[in-house]
């Protein structure tokens, strides 16, 4: 079916294709639209769901937790100080390892105070062991959904999964979209049947218990071999996925890598600026490329530095700061996977667009034209730079 | 299935439940919590004339009951608060300092 929808109008419609079990719903910009159009669909009975209306973000997830512990499957979406709210219990579900489905509108977090989009709330959360998927436009974010449930919920994941897109840019602009019939949908999502549930009357279950010095690092290890198990079922349900879309997904997409010498890795819809710049610097005769990272928990890092290996200069582009004072935290993961590479590529980190400061093709190609002087010359200049932003003599 | 009687804390962690689950009801009676006493009743059993009243005054389930007679201290679960000697009206429980009977 083809169709023009939003993001959030995506992933609402998403929603009512899975008709899950309980919503917990509490509004913050620019996710707000997502239980929005859910109470829609649970006024005019066009779901089953439970639709629990909560008074913070934290009430959200606690909400999320019960029911997904009582075996129910679970669903939430938020942003920004939402998402900030909600960190106790991130680490909460992913600790008692209960496969919820949450949608994370990308919002930069305050302060000061600001509604557009970066990562910097999500990107708060990426060691609470949640799964992370980012989404470059409205199709991804639809695909992504629709997707999750079927890798949290597997018994050797049994992980929550966090499907991200971008606040704004992809939320709220409304693009061509294909979407999938609700009874293909439903067949592929399956029916949640997990092992243990506090409802299974036939075995009392007690969830969360009390975890002290010797068996907290078990249960550690557990949840960190979960993780690890979780790529391997990300393909398994991307190769599924394929067979009833006709969309391929991988851990990363790769955009005309096959004899790139300068690459970018970045994410969200900031790769679409990006595929228009590198084709246009592939008419220049520019061997230009573009990595954009999809599945960010878990890291996929042996996968990327074989995609980057054969390149001769890399820029990183973090759209959230994370304030190591080292580089933003894509730049880090990547930096730490082409580790083991025999010869590594030059590599730079450009931190742009935060609380929303666009990103030009030009820009772009800024970028690049810094990563070919990086290649002749073989000097980095400053290793981790910011771009966008108005400074006294220049970008820098 | 896992149960909490077979996980110690020599178990490995391939063997243990995700998310510390528990699979049945009533657990805490595996939980040794007498570890945190740090003084100790003692009883004496010529002295006791099975009133009952230490019975219910134990905040935990340290003083077993068996056909009508009070039982010795179960250890396992006595945190040594000493109420049972406070209330009890003869001279059946004595308090000691540490948390072993010497």
């Amino acid at each position: 079916m083809s169709h023009r929808l939003s993001g959030n109008e995506a992933i609402a419609y998403a929603m009512k294709q899975i008709d899950p079990d309980v919503m917990g719903a509490f509004p913050i910009t620019p996710s707000t639209e997502i239980p929005e159009y859910f109470a829609q669909y649970v006024a005019n009975g066009e779901v089953n769901t439970e639709y629990v209306a909560v008074e913070s973000e934290h009430s959200s997830m606690s909400v999320c937790i019960a029911a997904q512990a009582a075996g129910a499957r679970a669903v939430c979406a938020t942003s920004s100080c939402g998402l900030a709210l909600m960190y106790e219990l991130l680490y909460v579900a992913a600790s008692c390892r209960l496969p919820i489905s949450l949608v994370c509108v990308n919002r930069a977090l305050s302060g000061p105070i600001n509604i557009n989009h970066d990562y910097s709330d999500s990107m708060g959360g990426r060691d609470s062991g949640w799964i992370q998927i980012y989404a470059e436009n409205n199709q991804e974010a639809y695909d992504n959904f629709i997707m999750a449930m079927p890798i949290g919920e597997h018994p050797n994941v049994r992980l929550p999964v966090m499907t991200c897109m971008d606040g704004f840019i992809t939320s709220h602009a409304v693009e061509n979209i294909e979407l999938l019939e609700t009874d293909v949908v439903r067949r592929f999502i399956g029916e949640y049947n997990p092992e243990h549930y506090l409802l299974k009357k036939e075995n009392p279950l007690a969830v969360g218990p009390y975890d002290l010095s010797p068996y907290y690092m078990e249960h550690k290890v557990m949840q960190a071999e979960a993780m690890k198990a979780a790529k391997v079922r990300i393909l398994e349900v991307a190769a599924k996925f394929e067979k009833i879309s006709g969309r391929c997904y991988g851990l990363f997409e790769e955009y005309r890598m096959e004899d790139a010498e300068l690459a970018l890795v970045l994410m969200g819809s900031t790769a679409g600026t990006a595929k228009a710049a590198v084709d246009k610097l592939r008419e220049d005769g520019v061997k230009a490329g573009l990595v954009k990272t999809r599945v960010f928990r878990p890291f996929p890092g042996q996968e990327l530095a074989r995609a980057l290996a054969g390149t001769r200069a890399v820029a990183v582009m973090d759209k959230s700061e994370g304030f190591s004072a080292n580089g933003g935290p894509l730049f880090a993961e990547t930096r730490s996977a082409l580790y083991d590479l025999k010869e590594r590529p030059y590599l730079i980190d450009i931190v742009y667009g935060l609380g929303g400061r666009d990103v030009k093709v030009e820009d772009i190609e800024k970028v690049f034209g810094r990563l070919a002087d990086i290649a002749v010359t073989g000097e980095i200049g400053p290793l981790y730079t910011h771009m966008g932003q108005r400074s006294k003599g220049g970008d820098r | 299935m896992i149960y909490a009687k077979d996980i110690n804390e020599n178990t490995p962690w391939q063997d243990l439940t995700p998310g510390g689950e528990i699979y049945e009801p009533g657990t805490a009676r595996l939980f040794n919590t007498g570890s945190w006493r740090t003084n100790t009743p003692v009883f004496h059993e010529e002295a006791c004339k099975h009133c009952m009243l230490c019975v219910p005054f134990c905040p935990d389930s340290a003083i077993p009951v068996k056909d009508g007679k009070r039982l010795d201290f179960d250890y396992m679960y006595c945190k040594g608060c000493g109420i049972c000697k406070e209330v009890c009206p003869f001279p059946a429980i004595t308090m000691v300092t540490g948390g072993v009977v010497k």
